[in-house]
């Protein structure tokens, strides 16, 4: 007789399906203020326990707590709070502008914007980021933001800085420290690794940093990035921005269930965190901690960033055929505006009134963007790059084989 | 001059442009320290140091996806992949990254990347240590892909592959490391010491990309060939007395076509040979563009000579592999027909 019972495949599924509230204690959240802030060079086993707790800087009531608070200007923070709000403002006139047909296709990153804000004012001009297509904050967080440019891009018109090649918001900014993005994911993630391994070669001051989304940390380029990183204690910070979702897959499905994404990290032997990604203070914190450590050529830093995706995927997705349709509004960690916004206003740093001009004076600057980008024409109205420069750049020069092609093609 | 083999002369063409260029680094599986299991990179990191020439994890996805962000740094990373049966892992890096870096982002970032992989067969390597992929390259647009068959245009190849911006992949015919091989397997190789084409110069030349070279002249019937396949070739002509005109591409794409469509033009004939197997290989695109330049100038139908469509056999090797026998009745087909 056998008395073995039959086995059982586990796939995992979230709480929450639409008509179905999602139950969030899965995030084991910390209480702000309550994680230990290690020294620089503590060691990589000493980072264990954070990697299955959270860094938060801001309580409930908008206070700032504990070891991880950057103390920052409130004219730094108001930076970011702008960079933000600039953002969020950018993603919404632009998803209208995909709904009139304007542009083919827009990636938001409502929800996630302190991440890359705060991120890119704790990097050094120089560095170098990875980016995934949700890391537009990054870009849109400075004040030098090369928003024309970009629309340009989104419109795919005679003014784009790539030439209509890539589909809208895959943007390139080597100046501005902003790799070119794929649409394959995680190839970024070794490649900044091989960044850092370079300018540790040429003895410069510069670090790259990594982007990565929770779904693709199951893909090798993920694990390779790790291994590399670690292997040769390149100056780079290997952030993966933990949204929750992947398209319509939960974030168990890359592997978060009963686990951290952090924890990856400490098992390759990098140094880990496990951040709250909508406190823009706590983002500044642990970026800034992950910058110093590259730079002192003390090795990798892993950074999850607990976030949740409060857009589409994209304009080609419908979330609630998959999640429950407040979601976002019932996710602990709440909203990045709103939380920076509380905080300043409880220093008494900012106002409704004043906040309310911030939004306003941001919005026209994105409009007059837009109106400047739209009079260089748009995938719909045909002002695009010609045809014949698409034989450009396969090479360095053009070859013999793409010379009677282009013939063929009359252009 | 010096008598180089091909492991040699590869290795002084890494030490002059290691010596040359500060951005050049050198690295891969075993590499670093030890050499290189082929011994190409043997003495390099004693002397330009472990930063510049360096061991890697065994996971050839990071060799070359390093590589890619090394060469957005300016760097100009020369990977080795330590076998080009080992090269699919990094099949992404390579296709989706590497090759379309320039174009993707109109100039904003290149990538002038070198990628040497050993390939080919005839050392009873079985089917993981005997590939010929060149066509899963030359199908990748944005990509070079360069195949020497002797020590001087190995040299000459591989530093103008490393000096140029695009990403090259630099296939070697490790069959020839040691010496040319004509295909009789049962005879003793000529060392490359005691052959002209294994004098090499000792300091900096190139060999240029896009250049096919007139191998062996002759006016019966063209032979467009690389790598091993050329010796072999060579061995063919002479052993049926067929006045072949072999053309040693060098570099496959983009490819130097005049030099091909020259000589068919003068032959009326011609005969393909590659050691890959035959379905959608490289032969096939060359077969097309004989078709397309040469039509009106042929006089009998184009031969393919390749390997068989099967994986490459361990103690079959030899029924596998085009040998001479093989191409001598296809030199002999090409001719009868009318």
């Amino acid at each position: 007789m056998d008395r073995r019972s039959p086995l059982r495949l586990h796939v995992p599924e979230p709480t929450g399906r639409p008509g179905q509230h999602t139950d969030f204690s899965y995030l084991h959240l910390s209480p702000a203020g309550a994680v230990r802030r290690p020294q620089l060079d503590t060691s990589v086993q000493k980072t264990g326990d954070l990697c299955y707790a959270l860094v938060r800087v801001l309580d409930d009531d908008g206070r700032a707590k504990g070891p991880w608070n950057p103390k920052l200007s409130p004219e730094v923070l108001t930076v970011g709070l702008r960079g933000m709000i600039r953002t969020r403002v950018f993603d919404a006139r632009m998803l209208v502008a995909q709904r009139q047909k304007k542009i083919s296709f827009y990636m938001q990153s409502l929800g996630e914007e302190a991440i890359g804000c705060a991120h890119a004012m704790a990097l050094d001009p120089g560095d170098m980021n990875f980016p995934t297509y949700r890391q537009q904050s990054l870009l849109l967080a400075r004040d030098d933001a090369p928003m024309v440019e970009m629309i340009c891009q989104l419109l795919s018109n005679e003014r784009d800085p790539l030439k209509g090649r890539q589909l809208p918001v895959m943007y390139s900014y080597k100046k501005l420290g902003f790799f070119s993005i794929s649409g394959n994911l995680a190839t970024q993630f070794i490649q900044a690794v091989g960044w850092a391994m370079a300018s540790a070669i040429k003895g410069d001051t510069r670090i790259a940093s990594g982007w990565i989304g929770d779904g693709s940390t199951a893909e090798a380029d993920f694990h390779t990035a790790l291994t590399f990183a670690h292997v040769y204690r390149a100056p780079v910070i290997l952030n993966v921005v933990n949204n929750q979702w992947a398209i319509s897959s939960f974030q168990a499905i890359a592997g978060g269930e009963g686990s951290t994404f952090a924890a990856r990290g400490v098992g390759c032997g990098i140094a880990s965190l496990r951040v709250d990604g909508n406190d823009f203070l706590a983002v500044y914190a642990a970026s800034r901690w992950a910058a110093e450590r590259a730079r002192r050529n003390l090795g990798p830093t892993l950074i999850e960033w607990l976030t949740y995706r409060a857009g589409a995927h994209s304009t080609s997705d419908d979330p609630t055929k998959y999640r429950p349709a407040d979601d976002w509004e019932r996710f602990p960690l709440g909203d990045p505006i709103a939380r920076l916004k509380t905080h300043l206003i409880a220093i008494g740093a900012w106002s409704e009134a004043q906040h309310e001009a911030m939004q306003k004076e941001v919005e026209a600057e994105v409009i007059a963007a837009q109106k400047e980008a739209e009079r260089f024409g748009s995938l719909a109205d045909g002002h695009l790059f010609s045809n014949s420069t698409m034989f450009d750049d396969v090479y360095e020069d053009v070859p013999d084989h793409l010379r009677r092609q282009r013939r063929q093609l009359g252009v | 001059m010096a008598q180089m083999t091909m492991i040699q002369a590869l290795r002084s063409a890494m030490d002059v442009m290691l010596d040359r260029n500060p951005e050049v680094v050198v690295f891969g599986e075993d590499v670093g320290y030890f050499g290189g299991v082929f011994r190409c990179t043997e003495g390099l990191q004693a002397k330009y140091g472990k930063t510049r020439v360096f061991d890697t994890p065994i996971s050839e996805g990071g060799i070359v996806g390093v590589a890619v962000g090394m060469g957005a740094y300016g760097l100009r990373p020369v990977a080795e992949i330590q076998f080009a049966d080992y090269f699919y892992p990094a099949s992404d890096q390579l296709v989706s990254e590497a090759a379309r870096l320039r174009h993707r982002s109109a100039g904003d970032f290149t990538c002038p990347i070198t990628v040497r992989m050993p390939c080919g067969g005839g050392i009873y390597g079985g089917q993981t240590h005997s590939q010929s992929p060149e066509a899963l390259f030359t199908h990748v647009c944005g990509l070079r892909t360069v195949l020497p068959s002797n020590p001087y245009d190995a040299k000459g190849l591989l530093i103008s592959a490393i000096e140029n911006d695009d990403p090259v992949i630099f296939l070697e015919p490790k069959r020839i490391y040691n010496g040319p091989f004509d295909g009789h397997h049962d005879k003793p190789v000529v060392p490359w010491s005691r052959h002209p084409l294994g004098e090499v110069p000792e300091g900096y030349f190139t060999v240029p990309l896009e250049s096919a070279k007139i191998f062996r002249p002759g006016k019966d019937v063209t032979v467009i060939s690389y790598g091993t396949m050329v010796w072999v070739a060579e061995a063919a002509a002479n052993e049926t007395g067929i006045d072949a005109e072999i053309i040693d591409l060098r570099s496959l794409w983009p490819l130097d076509l005049d030099a091909m469509v020259e000589s068919v033009k003068k032959t009326g004939r011609c005969v393909i040979v590659h050691e890959a197997t035959r379905t959608s290989g490289f032969g096939a695109e060359l077969l097309s563009l004989v078709q397309e330049h040469c039509f009106y100038d042929l006089e009998a139908p184009i031969v393919r000579v390749t390997g068989w469509d099967t994986p490459y056999p361990h103690a079959q090797e030899w029924a596998y592999f085009p040998g001479p026998e093989r191409l001598g009745e296809a030199l002999k087909r090409a001719m009868e027909a009318c």
